[in-house]
């Protein structure tokens, strides 16, 4: 039989992801005698008119991480799905967004001129923006179009497997390829190496009642170590995140969860449900103090939509 | 945005025992008021999901309209305490989602109260024509076209 053909790559993404799929460890090394690797640009020289010359479908699985932001992670990805027999979204950017995906709080324009303006330590007196198209002595230079908003792989082209995660933990990742490898694959569309309950379900922390007085952010307060963080006050996404991660973050690194692995089964827009339950477990049948306990969360969007804004129900609906 | 010709849709949920009845008495009362809230009867202002509200605004409503018992008065002791609690935060996010105050809105209506039922929906009615329509899949469609043009010119 010959060797299953597998390509990576990476669109507006931190280089996390890239990161995890090494941390498979010595395991890769099975994954390089059971595949080639076509195309990886975070690890080896391929160029982009290699993957245009290959014939459509040549590549068996390519995992794909990162946002869609600019036209070059777009035609990337129009590109790869066309050369790929299964095309899989790796990783929370992918997925959902992400961080990138908080960009779609803002217009471009307020973004770039942050980013070429406002920031402190910018020295731009000429208000220089970066190009489309520019004439240099040796020719014509040009860059990818910055888009107006942030929008997930399945938002731009059709994609046959999720593995969520920022980023995947080893053991899923290794799970997902190990699926590829042997072709046992569930149906086209499923998450693949996650669980499909809640955060809080794994969770070894100690239960009893939700019933807060006010909200912390994790900075002000030092934790018990055995009891939930959200009846401490600390923010913790949990009843509202897919299980798989192993509870890392909570469990081990005694850090609430941020909700990484997206929503659980049936789900279709985390923040809304983590909103509900935050909401409802204030210690208060006085509406004043009630408003004024669910105030203290500066920043909702960013809690409850930390990776999940861009395929969020209105996370591209900013009308600013 | 706003145009003479506009009607503005806005969803409505309404508790069953308190503003369901409160509507009623409004429409028994033969009370005027626009027709532009449509409304869906729940169990309890406690019911409405967040997601129902998220789901509505990104389906075409215009506006979000929910209703339920006057504080001390739920039918299930604190079902509308927890709807506060979710909507003062839900509030926060849609303003950093980029959505108008006055678009969603809670309001405790009594079964007694045909009148205020009538008042309330008059005045959101009357906001939210104010507004426009909420049309951020066109603003968003718009944006796709011009940043083609640019990528090619």
């Amino acid at each position: 039989m010959s060797k299953l053909k597998i390509a990576l790559y990476w669109a507006a993404s931190c280089g996390g992801c890239e990161i995890a799929v090494l941390d498979i460890k010595e395991k890769i090394l099975d994954v390089a005698a059971a595949c080639d690797i076509l195309f990886w640009p975070v690890a080896l020289d391929f160029k982009y008119k290699d993957v245009e010359a290959m014939p459509d479908k040549h590549i068996d699985a390519c995992l794909f991480n990162g946002a869609i932001r600019t036209s070059e992670n777009e035609h990337l990805a129009k590109l790869l799905r066309q050369k790929s027999k299964i095309l899989v979204a790796y990783g929370s950017c992918a997925n959902e967004g992400c961080i990138p995906g908080l960009a779609n709080l803002y217009s471009r324009e307020s973004l770039l001129d942050r980013v070429y303006s406002e920031t402190p330590s910018t020295d731009n007196t000429n208000g220089v923006r970066p190009q489309l198209k520019v004439k240099v002595p040796e020719g014509e230079l040009t860059l990818p179009a910055f888009y107006d908003r942030v929008k997930t792989l399945a938002q731009t082209v059709d994609v046959d497997y999720f593995v969520p995660g920022c980023p995947p933990v080893a053991d899923q990742t290794w799970t997902a390829l190990e699926a590829i490898v042997t072709g046992k694959l569930p149906p086209k569309g499923s998450v693949v190496g996650a669980g499909d309950k809640t955060c809080c379900d794994e969770c070894d922390r100690k239960r009893e009642e939700k019933k807060i007085k006010k909200f912390y952010r994790p900075w002000e307060i030092i934790p018990d170590g055995e009891k939930c963080l959200l009846e401490q006050g600390i923010i913790c996404a949990g009843p509202a995140t897919r299980s798989g991660c192993g509870t890392v973050c909570v469990n081990k690194g005694k850090m609430p969860c941020r909700g990484c692995y997206g929503p659980p089964p049936g789900v279709i827009d985390q923040g809304a449900k983590l909103l509900s339950a935050l909401g409802s477990i204030v210690d208060s049948n006085d509406p004043d103090e009630i408003e004024k306990i669910v105030n203290e969360i500066v920043d909702p969007a960013g809690y409850l939509y930390r990776f999940g804004l861009a395929n969020s129900l209105l996370g591209q609906a900013r009308t600013k | 945005m706003s145009s003479a010709n506009f009607e503005p849709k806005i969803v409505g949920f309404l508790c069953r025992w308190c503003s369901y009845t409160g509507a009623d008495l409004a429409g028994t009362s033969r009370i005027k008021y626009p027709p532009n809230v449509l409304p869906i009867r729940v169990m309890c202002s406690g019911r409405v999901d967040p997601t129902f509200v998220l789901k509505a605004l990104s389906e075409g409503a215009d506006g979000v309209l929910i209703a339920g018992c006057h504080p001390g008065d739920c039918h299930y002791t604190s079902g509308n305490y927890r709807t506060l609690g979710r909507f003062t935060l839900l509030k926060k996010l849609l303003d950093q989602l980029g959505i108008e105050n006055d678009r969603v809105r809670l309001e405790w209506v009594s079964a007694s109260e045909g009148d205020r039922w009538a008042q309330v929906v008059k005045d959101m009615a009357e906001k939210v024509r104010k507004l426009g329509p909420l049309a951020w899949k066109s603003n968003a469609e718009m944006t796709v076209q011009e940043e083609a043009k640019a990528a090619q010119g």
